[in-house]
């Protein structure tokens, strides 16, 4: 939500004469008001995954994003030694806080990504690792003291796709197929500036066009509400023509027009990081950090958790119908059984009625016959 | 010019052994009186090869999209055709185009190789076995046609490759670990100059720490990419400065765009325009130098002198031959080649009786199974027929039981008419009317009526 709209309880005046809204006045229209301070008591916590090749800018990107450094001390393997590299997972938790809102970001690195010569199934690795949070959480989730449920799951994943080429790769195509129904995934064109417009375009009409053509489910923007305004839906609109995002990202702060900006300093120009026409960094902060965060954890939550835990239950069932054993790691709640014995009801009934459809048939023919 | 070179080279050879033979003759320096003219020895070497006409062969070894395409036409300011390819190529192909170029008088023949879909799969282990084989096929090329009895070297379409261009992608940190393992496997074969592609997404600093930590990473792995000659001290100067810059830090354009007043070749960007021809934006200009102004010719002599002599030795020695015996007696090529072409006819002699023996055995096998099949075949005739036979006869049976039904049916009627004929005569003379007349014609119908059904 772009506008803060504070609602402001109002205390029923006793004058006189009551009008009649004031009359019905209950006072539940506080209600955001309340949700907003408890929400900036609580906290919030937010997991980023940044993933693709090495060089492409991820690091200095998140940088860029949330106006800090993370990265203080890295070590960068060279190309003899990445020959063979396997992928790790490296986390960096951060708490930052604006405005009396404190945010928990945990930034998930996968270093070693597609450097390899053979990169055979080399997002293996990652896709254990969302796997692993979701197995976490559903056991907390199922544990029987839930007061401090820590959330590690995966809310967003950041795809770099070079700009070198002319497309997407076998790689790229790979990755966000293994990952699509586990994670939020927003596939970005990384080091922009070395596009031009006309280019930059061309590409992403050809990215959204082989996202398509390989089923790939990326995130996809909710539709905003039919009440919105006229503006609000222009910009929306404009967002979701935009994907992906041709992004640049900077460590260094440049003199550009007057004013120090985050930019890169060319001989024959300076990129700002932040100029709507040079990237469209703006965009996708906006997006990520200002309007759909929530909706990003939202989405994690109702769709692929609720995948995952559907699929785990399911296959945790079937595997108890076959070795026919009481004990299981979990306790399952009577709700898992009930489901396996309403389907088969379900299925005796469905056959009883076709009999029964069956027979009526039968008896319609017999007095259509007698008729004639 | 090098067949040139290889013309000199047998010649000093000769002078060499001659010389060598006669070890007590010394060399004397001899001043000249006055102006021979032999001094014009290099022109007519020149003008001999402008006639013939040079041959040049560059290899571009990049991933796909970097931007290969678009330096060759920006180098040789011309548009070679070249369809975009696609990035799921299984494997890595090689797609060579041969031009006829010419400037001033001198006429090139310009063959430009790309290498389509490199870096492009997910195990790249085998990238580099398709540009191995190309360019050793062109040496073998080459070795045939040397070793060809008669052979016609300076008519010869030279297809060795010069210069291979690695086109390393700008990530900004170092190589990439297939860069290097590529590069590794063809320091060996060819000239590699390696250039960083799309370098306009490298700023200047960027640039510098990007540069020296390729270079350091090269050296540390023993990769050895082509150094500008400094030997030579009309070129040895620039050489040396121009070694210093490498890899080359390249942009390629053919859009004009208005700079100023004039067109140049650039990239369009909302935050300005990159020249493709200004130094300070990138090394195109360098590159352009030293590839074609400079050093292309020396290119040529390197492939010819360093890397054709180790594949031609290698090859040779692959073969069984050997410059100098185990008793240190020179072997001479007849000799070996004698040798080899006997065993190899033997060798040969021996697969063909393999193979009629084969055939051979092969042959009564089949057979063999064909008899047996057509024993069966018989068999099954003979039994087809018997049934045949049994069934014939069953028929013949049930035909003559009813006849013999007939027969019996047949004599009955007859029997039960003459009956009735009889029974009728007795009793006509009481019953004239239409009584007996209906009864006469009653019976016969209702006896002809079942008589017809029964034949039905």
């Amino acid at each position: 939500m772009s506008s803060n709209i504070r609602y402001k309880s109002r205390i029923p005046v006793k004058t006189g004469e009551e009008t009649a809204e004031e009359k019905q006045y209950v006072g539940f229209a506080t209600l955001p008001n309340q949700v907003h301070r408890k929400s900036v008591k609580k906290g919030f916590d937010f997991t980023l995954m940044v993933a693709g090749e090495s060089g492409m800018g991820k690091s200095t990107l998140v940088n860029s994003l949330f106006l800090t450094d993370l990265y203080k001390e890295r070590k960068l393997l060279n190309a003899e030694e990445r020959i063979n590299q396997t992928v790790e997972i490296i986390k960096h938790t951060v708490d930052i806080e604006e405005k009396g809102v404190k945010l928990k970001l945990t930034i998930v690195d996968t270093p070693g990504f597609g450097d390899a010569v053979n990169n055979n199934e080399c997002w293996k690795p990652i896709t254990d690792y969302i796997d692993q949070q979701f197995e976490q959480y559903f056991r907390d989730e199922s544990g029987l003291n839930r007061k401090n449920i820590q959330d590690n799951r995966v809310h967003c994943c950041l795809y770099f796709i070079p700009p070198f080429g002319h497309g997407l790769r076998p790689v790229d195509v790979e990755f966000m197929k293994a990952l699509h129904e586990k994670v939020n995934i927003i596939p970005l064109i990384a080091k922009a500036d070395c596009l031009t417009p006309n280019e930059i375009k061309k590409l992403k009409d050809r990215i959204r066009e082989e996202i398509d053509k390989f089923g790939i489910k990326v995130y996809q923007f909710p539709e905003c509400d039919s009440d919105e305004d006229e503006e609000f839906k222009q910009l929306d609109k404009e967002l979701k023509e935009c994907t992906p995002f041709a992004v640049i990202g900077s460590n260094t702060v440049v003199e550009a027009r007057g004013q120090r900006v985050r930019g890169r300093l060319y001989p024959w120009g300076i990129v700002e990081v932040e100029n709507q026409s040079h990237c469209d960094f703006v965009k996708l902060r906006n997006m990520l950090i200002r309007s759909h965060m929530h909706d990003l954890k939202d989405v994690t939550c109702d769709v692929h958790y609720e995948n995952y835990r559907a699929q785990c239950i399911q296959e945790m069932t079937s595997k108890l119908a076959q070795d026919n054993r009481m004990e299981s790691p979990i306790p399952i709640l009577p709700l898992s059984t009930p489901d396996v014995e309403t389907e088969k009801l379900i299925k005796l009934k469905d056959e009883e009625l076709k009999r029964m459809q069956e027979m009526l048939n039968k008896m319609q023919q017999q007095m259509h016959d007698k008729e004639q | 010019m090098c067949r040139g070179a290889v013309l000199m080279k047998a010649d000093l050879s000769c002078t060499l052994l001659t010389m060598a033979a006669n070890e007590h003759e010394e060399k004397r320096n001899l001043e000249l009186g006055g102006h021979v003219g032999f001094d014009s020895l290099p022109d007519q070497l020149v003008s001999k090869s402008v006639a013939q006409g040079f041959c040049f062969n560059i290899l571009c070894v990049g991933e796909t999209g970097i931007g290969k395409s678009t330096l060759m036409n920006t180098l040789f300011n011309t548009t070679f055709e070249n369809e975009e390819a696609s990035h799921y190529q299984s494997e890595v192909q090689l797609r060579p185009q041969t031009y006829d170029l010419q400037e001033s008088n001198v006429n090139l023949k310009l063959t430009v190789v790309h290498t389509v879909g490199f870096g492009d799969q997910i195990n790249k282990g085998q990238s580099h076995k398709p540009i191995l084989d190309y360019i050793d096929a062109q040496f073998e090329r080459y070795l045939e046609e040397e070793l060809k009895i008669r052979r016609s070297l300076f008519n010869c379409h030279d297809t060795r490759i010069h210069i291979c261009l690695y086109f390393i992608a700008p990530t900004g940190h170092s190589l990439k670990s297939l860069d290097l393992v590529t590069m590794k496997k063809l320091d060996s074969k060819v000239n590699i100059i390696p250039v960083i592609a799309k370098a306009d997404t490298v700023s200047k600093s960027e640039l510098d720490k990007l540069k020296i930590k390729i270079m350091s990473e090269l050296v540390s792995n023993g990769v050895q990419i082509y150094q500008f000659p400094t030997e030579d001290e009309a070129v040895a100067e620039i050489n040396t400065s121009m070694n210093t810059h490498l890899p080359f830090a390249v942009v390629g354009s053919v859009e004009d765009v208005k700079v100023g007043n004039k067109m140049v070749k650039a990239r369009l960007y909302p935050w300005g325009s990159v020249q493709v021809e200004n130094e300070n934006h990138c090394d195109f200009v360098k590159l352009r130098e030293m590839l074609l102004r400079v050093n292309m010719e020396d290119l040529r002599e390197q492939t010819h002198a360093r890397h054709y002599e180790l594949y031609r030795r290698c090859k040779l020695e692959e073969m069984g031959f050997k410059d100098t015996g185990p008793d240190s007696q020179s072997f001479s090529l007849q000799e070996t080649y004698e040798a080899k072409r006997k065993e190899f006819l033997v060798d040969l002699q021996r697969k063909e009786e393999e193979m009629r023996q084969m055939f051979v055995s092969k042959v009564k096998e089949t057979e063999a199974e064909l008899k047996e099949k057509e024993k069966e075949l018989h068999e099954r005739f003979e039994q087809l027929k018997r049934m045949h036979q049994d069934e014939k006869k069953n028929l013949e049976e049930k035909r003559r039981d009813l006849e013999e039904e007939m027969n019996a049916f047949n004599r009955r009627k007859v029997a039960a008419e003459t009956l009735m004929g009889q029974a009728l005569q007795g009793c006509s003379q009481p019953f004239k009317k239409d009584k007996d007349k209906k009864n006469f014609f009653s019976l016969p119908s209702a006896c002809s009526l079942t008589s017809g059904r029964n034949l039905n």
